[in-house]
Formats: C-alpha cells, sequence, structure tokens
C-alpha cells in the first residue's frame, strides 16, 4: 500500500516572456527558494530531487547537470523527467512516487523553461515522428487547432464562447502576481486578433514564457508535522497515448480515463459538486470547455453553456483555473507542476487574491505529447 | 546583447547544424518504397483486433500484438479536421521558416481506421468542412524519392455524392 503524502511548501518565478537577467540555473534557484521558504525548509532537509524541462527548447541535453547548483541536487539523489507539456505533472508524479514508497521523507520537484532563448514551435515539431509527422506539424498551435475544430464542429460551439474563456482567463490572472500575460481583454478584441491557425485567434493560444516552479512533497510523518497546513495527494494518475496525431482516439481520450480512475480513488462521484476548483491546462482557450467535458464537470458538448452560464468563472459554482491557467502563463516545464502548485494554494488557503473561498478538494491537470495526460486530485485530509 | 534598467545583459548566440539519420525500419520502409515505386499507401493489420494503421507499425498499440499484414488504403479519403497555418515559425526540417499559409489536413483514408496527416491544397476555410473527400496527388515518378513528400498533398474532390464526376477522378 502506497504510504499518504502531502505538497509542504511551493514556489514560483514571475513568469514573463524574457527574462535576460538570469540564466537557467538562476532562475530555477528563485523558485527553489521561494519554495524552500514557503516550507520553513532549508536544503538540507530535503533528500531527493527531481527536475523536469524539454531539452529541445534550450539545446541542452543534460539539463539537470546544468541545473544542479541551482537545483539544490549537488550530493543528492536526483532524476529529470521528460514528457513535453505534461513534464511538470510528471515531475510531481515522481515525487509523489519517491514519498509513498517510504523512501524519501521530503522531495523537491522542479519544473522550468526559458522559451525565449529558442523557437518553441521548432522545439515541439521535433517531439515528433521525423518521417510522417514532423513534415505538416505547425507544434502546439497546429495540433490544437485540429483538435479545437474537430471540438467546435462536433457540438456547435462557437467562436464566440471561445474567446469568452480566453477573456476569463486573462482577468483572472490579473489576480496572480507570478502570471505573465495579464490582459483586460474583450470577445471582440481576441475575435479579431490575427488567426493563426484556424479556428485558433493569437488571443487564444498560450504565451512562451520564462519561468520556474518548485514544490516540495513529504511522507505522511512529516506532512502532519508541517508549520503549514499541507495538500494531500488524494490521487495522481497518468495516461499515455498512441504515438502519431492520426493515432488518437478522440472518443476515448486520456484526461477522461486519467479522470475517472482519479475520481475512484479519491472516491468521488459527482466531480462538478464534490470538486470546489480546477486547475486545468489549457494550451488554448477552447480547452477550457472541451476538457472540463473530459473531466466530467458538464456533459458532452456542454462547455458552451458551462461559459456562456458564468459556472466556470471565480464566481461560478466550479471554478477553472483561478491562476490564469496556461493561456495566462506557459514556461513549458514548469507549466503542469504549475497546476499542482496553484491547486495546492487553494487547498492550503495560501491563494491570496485568487482564493476560492472554502476549497477542500481540487484538480490539477497536465497535456502533453500526443494528447495524453495527467491527473491530480488534493484534498485537507490524507 | 541585450540593455534592461540600465544594466547590460549578454546573449550568446549558437547556429547549431547537427545533421541526423533516421532508421525507418522494416515497415516504414515497405510504405515508403511503395509511395515511391508504386504510388500506394499501405498500412499494416492486426492480427489480434482487426485494426489498419498507417503508416505501417510492427506492434498494434491497443493489443501488444504482431501487426503482420499490409493492405493498400487510399487514396481517397475523408477530411476529419483540418487547419489553415498562418503563423511563421522555423522548419526543423529545412533550417528556415515554413511557408505559410498551408493547409493542414487530417484525412481518414478509404480502407484505415486511424488518420493521417498531410498538406491540403485548400487555404480557404470557408471552401473547407469536416467530411469532405479528399484524395492523395502523388509526384511524378522521378521525382519520389521514399518520402511522405511523395505525396505532394491531399486535394479536395467534394462530397461523396459527387465523387464519380470527371473532376473527381484519379489522375
Amino acid at each position: 500500500m502506497p504510504k499518504s503524502v502531502a505538497i509542504i511548501g511551493s514556489g514560483q518565478t514571475n513568469h514573463t516572456s524574457r527574462r535576460a537577467d538570469v540564466n537557467i540555473p538562476e532562475l530555477i534557484k528563485e523558485a527553489v527558494d521561494r519554495a524552500l521558504a514557503d516550507a520553513d525548509l532549508t536544503i538540507d532537509d530535503i533528500d531527493a530531487v527531481v527536475i523536469g524541462n524539454m531539452e529541445h527548447f534550450e539545446g541542452i541535453n543534460l539539463s539537470d547537470m546544468w541545473a544542479s547548483e541551482g537545483s539544490g541536487a549537488v550530493m543528492k539523489p536526483a532524476m529529470k523527467i521528460a514528457t513535453g507539456g505534461t513534464t511538470g505533472a510528471s515531475v510531481a508524479a515522481c515525487a509523489y512516487y519517491h514519498c509513498a514508497s517510504g523512501l524519501f521523507d521530503r522531495v523537491l520537484a522542479i519544473g522550468w523553461e526559458k522559451l525565449s532563448e529558442s523557437d518553441t514551435t521548432t522545439g515541439i515539431i521535433t517531439a515528433f515522428d521525423p518521417i510522417v509527422e514532423r513534415l505538416t506539424l505547425a507544434g502546439a498551435v497546429g495540433g490544437l487547432a485540429i483538435e479545437a475544430n474537430l471540438y467546435m464542429t462536433s457540438y456547435g460551439i462557437t467562436q464566440e464562447q471561445v474567446a469568452k474563456a480566453a477573456v476569463m482567463a486573462r482577468k483572472n490572472a490579473q489576480r496572480n502576481p507570478h502570471a505573465h500575460l495579464k490582459l483586460d481583454l474583450t470577445v471582440e478584441q481576441v475575435l479579431h486578433s490575427p488567426m493563426i491557425a484556424y479556428p485558433i485567434h493569437y488571443l487564444d493560444m498560450c504565451p512562451t514564457s520564462d519561468g520556474a516552479c518548485a514544490v516540495i512533497f513529504a511522507s505522511e510523518d512529516v506532512a502532519r508535522k508541517s508549520a503549514h497546513p499541507p495538500a494531500w495527494v488524494k490521487a495522481a494518475v497518468c495516461r499515455h497515448n498512441h504515438p502519431y496525431i492520426g493515432d488518437v482516439d478522440w472518443r476515448k481520450n486520456t484526461l477522461e480515463s486519467a479522470a475517472i480512475e482519479a475520481y475512484r480513488l479519491a472516491g468521488i462521484t459527482n466531480p462538478r459538486r464534490e470538486l470546489d476548483v480546477i486547475e486545468l491546462y489549457d494550451p488554448a482557450s477552447f480547452a477550457l470547455l472541451s476538457w472540463i467535458e473530459s473531466l466530467h464537470i458538464c456533459g458532452p458538448g456542454e462547455g458552451g453553456k458551462m461559459i456562456d452560464a458564468g459556472a466556470i468563472t471565480m464566481e461560478g459554482d466550479i471554478p477553472v483555473n483561478p491562476s490564469g491557467g496556461v493561456i495566462s502563463t506557459n514556461p513549458i516545464g514548469a507549466t503542469a507542476l504549475i497546476r499542482v502548485a496553484e491547486a495546492a494554494l487553494q487547498i492550503q488557503g495560501k491563494a491570496d487574491a485568487r482564493q476560492v473561498e472554502g476549497v477542500r478538494t481540487a484538480l490539477a491537470t497536465g497535456f502533453g505529447g500526443s494528447y495524453w495526460s495527467e491527473v491530480f486530485i488534493l484534498g485537507r485530509t490524507p | 546583447m541585450r540593455r534592461e534598467e540600465g544594466k547590460e545583459y549578454l546573449y550568446i548566440t549558437l547556429h547549431t547544424e547537427l545533421p541526423y539519420q533516421y532508421s525507418a525500419g522494416r515497415y516504414m520502409s515497405r510504405f515508403l518504397t511503395t509511395l515511391r515505386d508504386e504510388a500506394k499507401i499501405l498500412a499494416s493489420r492486426c492480427t489480434q483486433c482487426g485494426t489498419v494503421l498507417v503508416p505501417p507499425r510492427v506492434v498494434c498499440g491497443n493489443c501488444f500484438a504482431e501487426m503482420k499484414d499490409f493492405v493498400e488504403v487510399g487514396p481517397r479519403g475523408t477530411l476529419k479536421t483540418f487547419s489553415v497555418i498562418n503563423f511563421p515559425f522555423i522548419d526543423p526540417f529545412t533550417g528556415v521558416q515554413r511557408p505559410v499559409p498551408y493547409g493542414y489536413a487530417i484525412v481518414q483514408l478509404d480502407g484505415c481506421d486511424n488518420w493521417l496527416p498531410h498538406f491540403l491544397d485548400e487555404i480557404d476555410v470557408q471552401k473547407l468542412r469536416i467530411g469532405l473527400r479528399v484524395e492523395a496527388v502523388f509526384k511524378p515518378r522521378e521525382e519520389r524519392e521514399g518520402a511522405m513528400t511523395d505525396i505532394l498533398h491531399f486535394r479536395v474532390i467534394g462530397d461523396r455524392s459527387r465523387e464519380s464526376s470527371p473532376e473527381g477522378e484519379v489522375s
């Protein structure tokens, strides 16, 4: 049986388009210092380090070696995880496994990226099959555009409904000091922004950011003695997929499969009622509508109605992405770990201006690769 | 070099030319040589569940069983989803910007269970919709080299009902 595990602290940089003032280890150290301070720990208290980014974005293959001084990994057990957009959630899952195994008491999970240092779309293309798919794939934008088109066409979701989600996310980001794009937008501005890949407008898409996030996982005994209320891991579920985009079965997606298993593990039978907040990996605004359907927050094709009714806003019954989400902030290797960190802050009551009142159960997701998924459920009790 | 708040922060620029050779393997090599020599698209069929997948591969992901049979699929198919790519980016194939705009087609070839991405010759989204019939347009024999680019693109041939019309014929 796995042992109970909790998150006892987290830290983030203030994410932005370009951090010329720091190199990679310096950027990482900012997030690590903030996480240690948040948990009232020093690096000596950390038993192991798990770190992740995607090598192709910076062109540094042993990125964990290059980062080891900033990550605090010198003379500690450490490993690197790289799973595309899901990297940060995979890092979190690995840190969770480390603690749940009973082998480690305090594990530092780090995700980072400095996307300003090369062309992000080019980097993403190199993650895909070199013989068949690189020829035509236009990175995440192209891959998401075909899913958005399929989703919107299948259910009659309008451009306006999708744009509303983009406006909501950037409005939420204004309450988050770590967010990159804190934009005050209108639906018209989104609809009149350039169509970068039909049906995705420029303002529907996530930015490319420089940033890092660090989260400290602890074993049950340590977490119970923590100075701050911990956020307990109720479920951490991963689903990978077939390799080719053309193989993906859109009716049987990995996010839905992971969510069903996570709900089973956490004993959740009515996710809309039992979840208090969601931190969704939303790489483009349509995902805020489509992927809450995969999470069974509403029925298939009802995402448009959810945004029209205001159900997923800060004032709604199931707020999604109080942080502003991925379409406001996207240092890719950190992005999914930020979802987990933000969900933990909501449980801990430490989300400041973006705090949803009375959060007892929170869900975080990661998205990456050939549409694969991670789902975390966090709670106030083990 | 970049100046911020009166401070000088340097950037070191590297242009890396690092050639790679990717092994196509047994199945992909047969797929590519058949494209080149016969202008035909091959898929593999799972001996356990019967699923037909393009490009052919040794293992069926659903069954973890060997796919032993090759079957010809297409060249016609149905447009399952699409996009028109407008934004500029560096193509890792060439090291320079990929020409935009271009049509991005996701096609279910006739006889196939999964979908294949390729270029689409139409970039006017008003003329495109999911469900249109499309067909692969091959390069002339002397220009084919055993690569995905041996298929130039997919062209729209209209609705299924119009498919027997002369303009819908495979040329």
